[in-house]
């Protein structure tokens, strides 16, 4: 909570250092109000007084956007404060339904796939048709950026000209001479080799697992030539720093997994949607890929610098 | 309940008892690993810590590297040297011989230096050249303390070779990390059961070694 109030009050603080005192105890006294007379009222965080509490998953990326947002937010004159690292999908579904957090960055695809584990929706489209009538009573997604971080084959720009590849359909016709690295899991899974196998009939020479999660184990695997083929997420800061090529994938085997803020559905206040949707018109995977390099390796930054650079860069005032 | 059960069936499931990437398969592969690194750090620590336990010169240096490198995670080793050095056998290896040195090196050591001061002079009062000390004398009382550092750096070695799995090897370690990824437990216990069978085993047949390789006077002395 200090990390935040500091953080939403830095470039006026003067002035809220004088009404910070006061407004804190009425929203304790509020909130201890609230509270008693009903625990599981969803009011409790404030939406109603406009302020809007954005919450993030428990990894870096999911906490820049969730500092994005706030940072939007705050533009766009709304109230923001943000409530990092709340954990997996289930804890912040809870927390946004609970009504302790009002907005979480989240990713399409998973998130159809958690409300609806049936769907066979796979495109970027056909997830965002399913999304509205999958998701329980009370929430609601805005609108998808075109931002991705999902599974991806990767390969070095040398071995993309070697064979000309753009796509995993060409890499589908030479995949007997490729040899491919990803985490164990790869193996088993409907995305990994059973789906190269299924929708684009690829099988590779052989595969190789590496248990780091697509970090720089696999990439320096691709990188030195030991695999020409990796699976990596396609926000890895590597595909930009070693110009790596990300191979289309037009059969949808990994299913599309766009940025967009989950939210409940009443407590937004007026503005705030279309200042979000606004920005998430202009959030792309390259800007991902750069606010997680910045907030990993040699002088990194923590999610609030690299959020409110960013927007600063872009525009955005009042970070 | 269900996960012995799980495992149960994993272990008795007859097609994973066949084939490239079966049981046997996995099972020879972490011998293999086990193998390689035990040979590597006999060779590396036993002439080392007979020449320092011989001369007792750099006790203190030998003692205290070994220590420190005890204090290594070969997990951590294993992703340094696949960083530094890529994909293949040699940085597992490496990482499994840092871990086998400590024990080997400083039990052949402490065998060496113990021998009895009264035995060492009486072997020079007969004759012996420093060599012949070290050979007839020191080394047959510290085979019994170095053999004991032997067995227990083959456990350990075992036990952690599964760690080859981490990167793109075998041995039955891969059981371990692919059963993680897809959350199968089953097969996840039925691969540890099986490391601990086989270090068991292992350990079984060196502590038979051991008891051979004991001077007779020492194991009537031992009763």
């Amino acid at each position: 909570m200090k990390a935040t109030l500091q953080n939403s009050s830095r470039p006026r603080l003067s002035v809220w250092r004088r009404a910070a005192l006061p407004l804190a105890a009425v929203g304790v006294l509020t909130l201890s109000a609230c509270g008693s007379s009903d625990p599981l009222n969803g009011d409790s965080s404030g939406g109603g007084d406009g302020t809007v509490t954005v919450g993030s998953a428990d990894f870096p990326e999911s906490q820049i956007i969730a500092e994005l947002y706030a940072g939007v937010l705050r533009d766009a004159g709304i109230e923001a404060s943000t409530e990092p690292g709340i954990g997996a999908r289930e804890a912040y579904i809870g927390a946004v339904e609970d009504g302790s957090i009002d907005l979480v960055p989240d990713y399409s695809g998973n998130l159809l796939l958690y409300v609806d584990p049936e769907s066979d929706a796979a495109s970027g489209e056909e997830i965002l048709d399913a999304l509205p009538d999958a998701l329980p009573d009370g929430l609601t997604v805005l609108e998808a950026s075109e931002a991705e971080n999902k599974d991806a084959m990767v390969v070095t720009r040398q071995t993309a000209d070697e064979y000309s590849l753009t796509s995993i359909a060409d890499m589908a016709e030479v995949c007997d001479q490729l040899v491919i690295a990803g985490p164990p899991e790869f193996q088993e899974r409907a995305y990994g080799l059973p789906g190269l196998e299924s929708k684009y009939g690829c099988t590779p020479q052989s595969f190789e697992p590496i248990n780091d999660g697509g970090g720089s184990l696999t990439v320096d695997a691709l990188t030195r030539g030991d695999v020409d083929v990796a699976n990596i997420f396609t926000t890895t800061p590597a595909i930009k720093q070693q110009d790596l090529v990300v191979l289309e994938d037009p059969e949808n085997n990994f299913i599309a997994q766009q940025v967009l803020p989950l939210a409940a559905e009443d407590r937004l206040p007026d503005g705030a949607a279309d200042a979000l949707n606004e920005f998430s018109s202009k959030l792309t995977t390259r800007d991902l890929i750069e606010l997680n390099q910045s907030v990993s390796g040699d002088g990194s930054v923590n999610p609030q610098q690299a959020a409110r650079d960013w927007l600063e860069a872009n525009g955005y005032t009042d970070a | 309940m269900n996960l012995l059960s799980g495992m149960w069936q994993w272990l008795t499931d007859p097609t994973n008892w066949s084939g490239s990437g079966a049981i046997p398969a996995r099972a020879l592969e972490h011998m293999a690993y086990s193998g390689i690194v035990m040979v590597v750090a006999i060779v590396v620590a036993v002439p080392l810590g007979m020449l320092v336990g011989h001369t007792g010169r750099g006790s203190g240096a030998v003692i205290g590297v070994a220590g420190a490198l005890r204090a290594l995670p070969t997990l951590g080793l294993l992703t340094l040297f696949s960083l530094l050095m890529g994909l293949g056998l040699v940085p597992p290896l490496l990482a499994l011989v840092i871990l086998a040195v400590p024990p080997i090196l400083t039990a052949t050591y402490a065998g060496v230096a113990e021998v009895s001061p009264a035995v060492r002079d009486a072997a020079k009062a007969q004759g012996m050249t420093p060599t012949q000390v070290l050979t007839r004398v020191e080394v047959p009382l510290a085979l019994p303390v170095a053999m004991g550092g032997i067995r227990n750096a083959a456990l350990q070695v075992i036990a952690t070779a599964t760690v080859a799995a981490y990167i793109n090897l075998g041995g039955l370690g891969r059981y371990l990390i692919d059963g993680l990824a897809v959350r199968d437990y089953s097969r996840m216990l039925g691969s540890v059961l099986l490391v601990a069978v086989l270090a068991l085993a292992t350990d079984a047949v060196l502590a038979a070694l051991q008891r051979a390789v004991t001077s007779p006077g020492l194991r009537t002395t031992a009763h």
